[in-house]
């Protein structure tokens, strides 16, 4: 055998053995490729069923999708749009000029500085009657950008669910976002007044029970005031003139107009 | 030549790579709050040295010595990206909560350390108990230091309410420092003391001694 420092071997080596790694590599991600797309997609789906609370009714998460129609929404008209839903990716969304906004500092109070021209919403229907609508939403906490789906009844004015799947808030304190029992306490919550005017938060403490305004509260969690602030500021924007308040109130015109 | 029970069981207690050679901590710090993504973390730490001293071994006498780590790190990261892919096709809930720490594997200290120290000299079988036995030491504390945590943290083990939590209406007040990362490093630390006091052959012969101006004069002798 010739000399393993030679130059030649040198370079034969180095060649030789990124050529059979790359070729292992590209043989194992085409071949797991499809399985990944899928999870990523059910991991989706698994946080939109559990937002609008629709595995008890449906089943499973396949079922409930066979229910589901995915919509394209131009967000300041507030209409569906007949954008195919399959390719939308958010983050593509916010790269392309066309496709985004710039929000100034005033409006901007969910602090998420971009904010697409169009949004991926999912709407329910059970015996082709709208039953939820489940928004993207997603805004400021503590460390970073929380981003999840709220989900509405079909009377456009109460709240099933709110459920994050991504977020970097510290365990134990802001990540409690995840905890199922502080979960629960969104469900029946109303977000407008007569008015349209946004009254739906996340106060300090616990809700007292008694008083008017209960019906719009939700308790802080503890330890964590500046994660329940970015919770209600993301609520305030993306219910507001600038999110999807809206595409709510034509859902509500066409429901009473038949 | 060593015995290969030797080669495996070693790296465990005796010779092991966080506890003596205090390599390869970053991560035991990072994934440790939770016992079961550690648990899977483990796994791909141990998959990854163990096949990594395999491959490096088997083809030292061909390796060129200037691009040795070139080769080391090119199979190693083929090893981490093969395992990350797999991770995210059959267990992608873990997967997102390891995020880029699989990814790091490249870059932990045991996985390099032990290629260049044991598997460039020593055969392919003996290498991979080595790395086997590695990858186990390296398990052991970061399943004791998981353990500790999401106990104390959040009062569960596997995600299963051990000690029932007062917020939910039991007796255990969570301690939230455990859910932090530099928890680890205190248990980590412990567990050296502990380690130490036990096979006492393990403790450093003390780089400097306080000289005798000092305020207070300690004595640091352990010959």
């Amino acid at each position: 055998m010739q000399n393993k420092d030679s130059i030649k071997n040198t370079i034969f080596i180095g060649i030789g053995l990124c050529l059979v790694c790359a070729a292992i590599i590209s043989i194992i991600a085409v071949g797991l490729k499809e399985k990944q797309k899928n999870n990523a997609i059910l991991d989706q789906q698994k946080k939109i069923v559990a937002a609008a609370d629709l595995e008890s009714f449906y089943g499973s998460v396949n079922n409930a999708f066979t229910s589901i129609e995915e919509k394209i929404i131009d967000i300041e008209a507030g209409l569906i749009t007949n954008q195919s839903s399959e390719k939308y990716d958010l983050s593509k969304e916010l790269r392309d000029p066309n496709r985004f906004i710039e929000l100034s500092s005033a409006e901007d109070i969910a602090t998420i500085k971009k904010r697409e021209k169009f949004s991926k919403v999912f709407l329910e229907y059970r015996e082709s009657q709208l039953n939820t609508v489940i928004l993207p939403v997603r805004g400021y906490g503590l460390w970073g950008i929380l981003y999840g789906y709220l989900a509405i009844s079909n009377d456009l004015n109460t709240i099933v669910g709110l459920e994050f799947y991504d977020h970097k808030e510290t365990p134990g304190l802001g990540a409690e976002v995840d905890n199922p029992k502080w979960k629960a306490l969104w469900r029946g919550k109303r977000i407008y007044d007569e008015n349209g005017k946004i009254l739906i938060k996340v106060i300090k403490g616990k809700v007292d029970n008694s008083m008017d305004m209960s019906s719009y509260e939700v308790d802080g969690l503890s330890g964590a005031t500046l994660t329940s602030k970015g919770v209600s500021n993301l609520l305030a924007y993306w219910l507001g003139e600038n999110g999807f308040k809206p595409f709510l109130d034509n859902l509500k015109k066409e429901k009473i107009n038949g | 030549m060593a015995k290969s029970s030797d080669v495996l069981f070693s790296p465990i207690f005796k010779e092991n790579p966080i506890a003596l050679q205090v390599l390869g901590i970053c991560s035991a710090l990072a994934v440790t709050s939770k016992l079961y993504p550690t648990l899977i973390m483990c796994v791909a730490l141990t998959a990854t040295v163990t096949l990594s001293n395999f491959f490096i071994s088997l083809i030292r006498n061909i390796t060129p010595s200037n691009i040795r780590i070139i080769v080391q790190m090119t199979i190693i990261s083929s090893l981490v990206i093969i395992v990350d892919q797999l991770l995210k096709a059959y267990d992608y809930e873990t997967s997102k909560t390891l995020s880029v720490f699989v990814g790091l594997i490249i870059t932990n200290c045991i996985v390099m350390g032990r290629a260049e120290a044991y598997a460039m000299q020593n055969g392919p079988y003996m290498s991979l108990l080595d790395g086997l036995g590695n990858g186990l030491g390296y398990s052991v504390i970061l399943i004791i230091v998981a353990s500790i945590r999401e106990l104390i943290g959040s009062g569960q083990l596997l995600d299963k309410q051990i000690l029932p939590l007062a917020s939910d209406g039991g007796w255990y007040v969570s301690n939230n420092f455990f859910l932090l990362p530099p928890s680890s490093f205190i248990i980590i630390g412990l567990f050296i003391w502990f380690l130490r006091s036990w096979k006492t052959d393990q403790i450093e012969v003390s780089e400097f001694k306080m000289s005798k101006n000092a305020p207070k004069e300690i004595k640091v002798d352990h010959a």
